[in-house]
């Protein structure tokens, strides 16, 4: 850890060619680190390549015109065949959108409700996240109806932890056997003493 | 087809689901050749972003060749081998004029104030992305880039958000020559920023994490100089020691909403979701950073607010400077980079995993096991 202080100097001539010349924390001179250790710049590969700000491409942040060619003056509108939830800040539906994983179940009539919100109020948010743990709960369900038992170690990555991490797996193991266990001891010390 | 299949906070598998299918005259239907974990896809791994519904797809990294063309599709043919960047866009609205084609208006009706976004929820717009086989892949015209012959597949693949994203934080440091740069986050995002501070002039990099292989990693790589927090009492006075008591010209959070370092922050932030996330990077860079110096976000927060030092950014006459990346502007001359040998970004990739096994590969790459950095996901019958 390099915990030494440096001294400050100026920018280097050519930058001042560039007319940047304000003092910056520099950390070399010319040719010549400051402190063993630490790299000099030049030696690297392609330093400074886009030093000039012409060169970065996203340079001015808002570039017009654009330097993409585009087909349209707008996209034609993709037909609508599901439900897609719109945000009440939008002004009409935007004409591209996904189709997957329309909203059902609790958790739908739920997202329908968070969308009467704007993206501003916060409740818009914490009504999808409740949302998206009921919906959870309704893929269980749904994998159940299906005749699947959903493997939820493997969905977990537990064979990656047992190979890479042994001591959390056996760690989460004993743990889990042992919360399981007191559960267990609970329950039945309840019933003996009814 | 076979795709990454979310059920709930850390549990996906790989199962069989319907193949897309043409929706809109100007979809492509790609086969996808290389898909990979990004580090903002563990934040919909948690469960954290708002809109998540089970059964989704992520995966905003991919590469594939075009297997199908809507009937207004121009620019692609089938065969044609392509980079997908990670921004799903028209190209035409209010804000892609202006090539903020992270922040297009017309294909997310889920949500104003974020744009499109391949596998990220319907928070950004509902698409299915490219963790499986095939993926939808709309406005064909203006998304795909088809990928140079003389661009490998893994560098081409991250191309589509990795090395762009580092490159858009680099650039809205607004480096000058010899300025000292701080990264926040030693991820393959901070990673990759740190390699572009170089390009830019920078005269001093420093990358600040914690995780030791990850920094042994990004001072090789980067050939920067690194800190690791959890050895220094106070970050913000450890990076002035470092800087003559000034602070560094400009800070880059490349961490995001699940940050380490603040038990406050990960408490209100990732637990208790008091705010969107754990923000312990920005109010680092905001108390490191020299007075009149740039801060720039990369590190995806959810949407509603944070716990962040505004009364010292404002006394300090900081710029604040922050987008997701427009990949499609970038790619030119990210590509040049590549060729001309400056930057190579497929050394990043430490883990290449069939697509069958994703659940391992989040579990690898979210626990940070087996030193793992990037992890590429392979679909079945592609040649590695």
């Amino acid at each position: 850890m390099n915990t030494e202080r440096i001294r400050t100097a100026t920018v280097s001539e050519s930058a001042q060619r560039n007319d940047q010349t304000a003092p910056t924390t520099l950390a070399y001179r010319e040719g010549q680190p400051l402190y063993a250790g630490r790299t000099d710049p030049r030696t690297i590969n392609g330093w400074g390549a886009d030093l000039d700000r012409s060169r970065r491409p996203a340079y001015p942040k808002e570039h017009t015109p654009p330097r993409l060619e585009v087909p349209w003056n707008e996209p034609e509108p993709q037909l609508q065949n599901i439900e897609v939830l719109t945000s009440v800040e939008h002004v009409q539906r935007p004409p591209v959108f996904g189709t997957v994983q329309p909203p059902s179940g609790l958790s739908g009539v739920l997202r329908r409700a968070a969308f009467g919100w704007a993206e501003a109020d916060i409740r818009h948010w914490l009504v999808l996240i409740l949302a998206d743990r009921i919906n959870v709960v309704e893929g269980v369900i749904e994998d159940l109806a299906r005749g699947h038992v959903p493997n939820v170690f493997a969905e977990m990555g537990w064979k990656a932890k047992y190979k890479y991490n042994k001591r959390g797996f056996f760690t989460k193991i004993a743990v889990m056997s042992a919360v399981a266990g007191l559960g267990v001891y609970l329950l039945t010390r309840d019933r003996s003493e009814d | 087809m076979l795709a990454m299949n979310y059920r709930g906070p850390y549990r996906v598998r790989a199962q069989q689901k319907p193949q897309p299918k043409i929706e809109h005259p100007n979809d492509a239907i790609i086969r996808v050749t290389r898909a990979c974990i990004c580090g903002s896809d563990l934040h919909l791994y948690h469960g954290l972003v708002p809109d998540l519904r089970v059964g989704h797809t992520f995966g905003h990294e991919f590469t594939g060749i075009v297997e199908e063309v809507g009937p207004s599709v121009t620019k692609l043919k089938k065969g044609d081998h392509v980079l997908v960047p990670f921004n799903v866009f028209c190209g035409s609205c209010f804000f892609c004029q202006k090539e903020l084609y992270g922040n297009c208006h017309s294909v997310n009706p889920q949500a104003t104030a974020l744009g499109g976004a391949y596998g990220y929820s319907h928070t950004a717009g509902g698409y299915d992305g490219g963790q499986a086989q095939f993926v939808r892949v709309p406005l064909a015209d203006v998304g795909p880039y088809v990928i140079p012959s003389d661009i490998s597949l893994d560098d081409a693949v991250l191309l589509t958000d990795v090395f762009p994203t580092g490159y858009q934080a680099a650039e809205m440091a607004e480096i000058k020559e010899g300025d000292t740069v701080v990264v926040f986050g030693a991820g393959p995002v901070g990673i990759m920023a740190a390699k572009c501070a170089w390009l830019m002039g920078a005269g001093r990099v420093i990358v600040v994490d914690h995780v030791e292989y990850r920094l042994e990693f990004v001072q090789r790589f980067a050939q920067c100089e690194i800190v690791n927090f959890r050895e220094v009492d106070d970050v913000a006075t450890h990076l002035k020691r470092m800087t003559d008591g000034l602070g560094p010209d400009s800070c880059i959070d490349a961490v995001g909403a699940e940050a380490e370092g603040s038990a406050l922050h990960k408490i209100t932030g990732v637990k208790l979701l008091m705010q969107a996330g754990a923000a312990t990077a920005v109010q680092w860079a905001i108390n490191s950073v020299r007075k009149g110096g740039v801060i720039s976000i990369v590190g995806v927060y959810g949407p509603t607010f944070n716990f962040v030092p505004l009364g010292n950014a404002l006394n300090k006459g900081l710029t604040l400077r922050m987008n997701q990346a427009s990949v499609k502007r970038h790619l030119p001359r990210l590509i040049e980079h590549i060729q001309a040998g400056r930057v190579k970004p497929s050394e990043i990739i430490t883990h290449r995993v069939p697509l069958e096994e994703v659940a391992d590969a989040y579990h690898i790459f979210d626990n940070k096991l087996d030193n793992c950095i990037k992890t590429v996901l392979i679909p079945p019958a592609v040649v590695h």
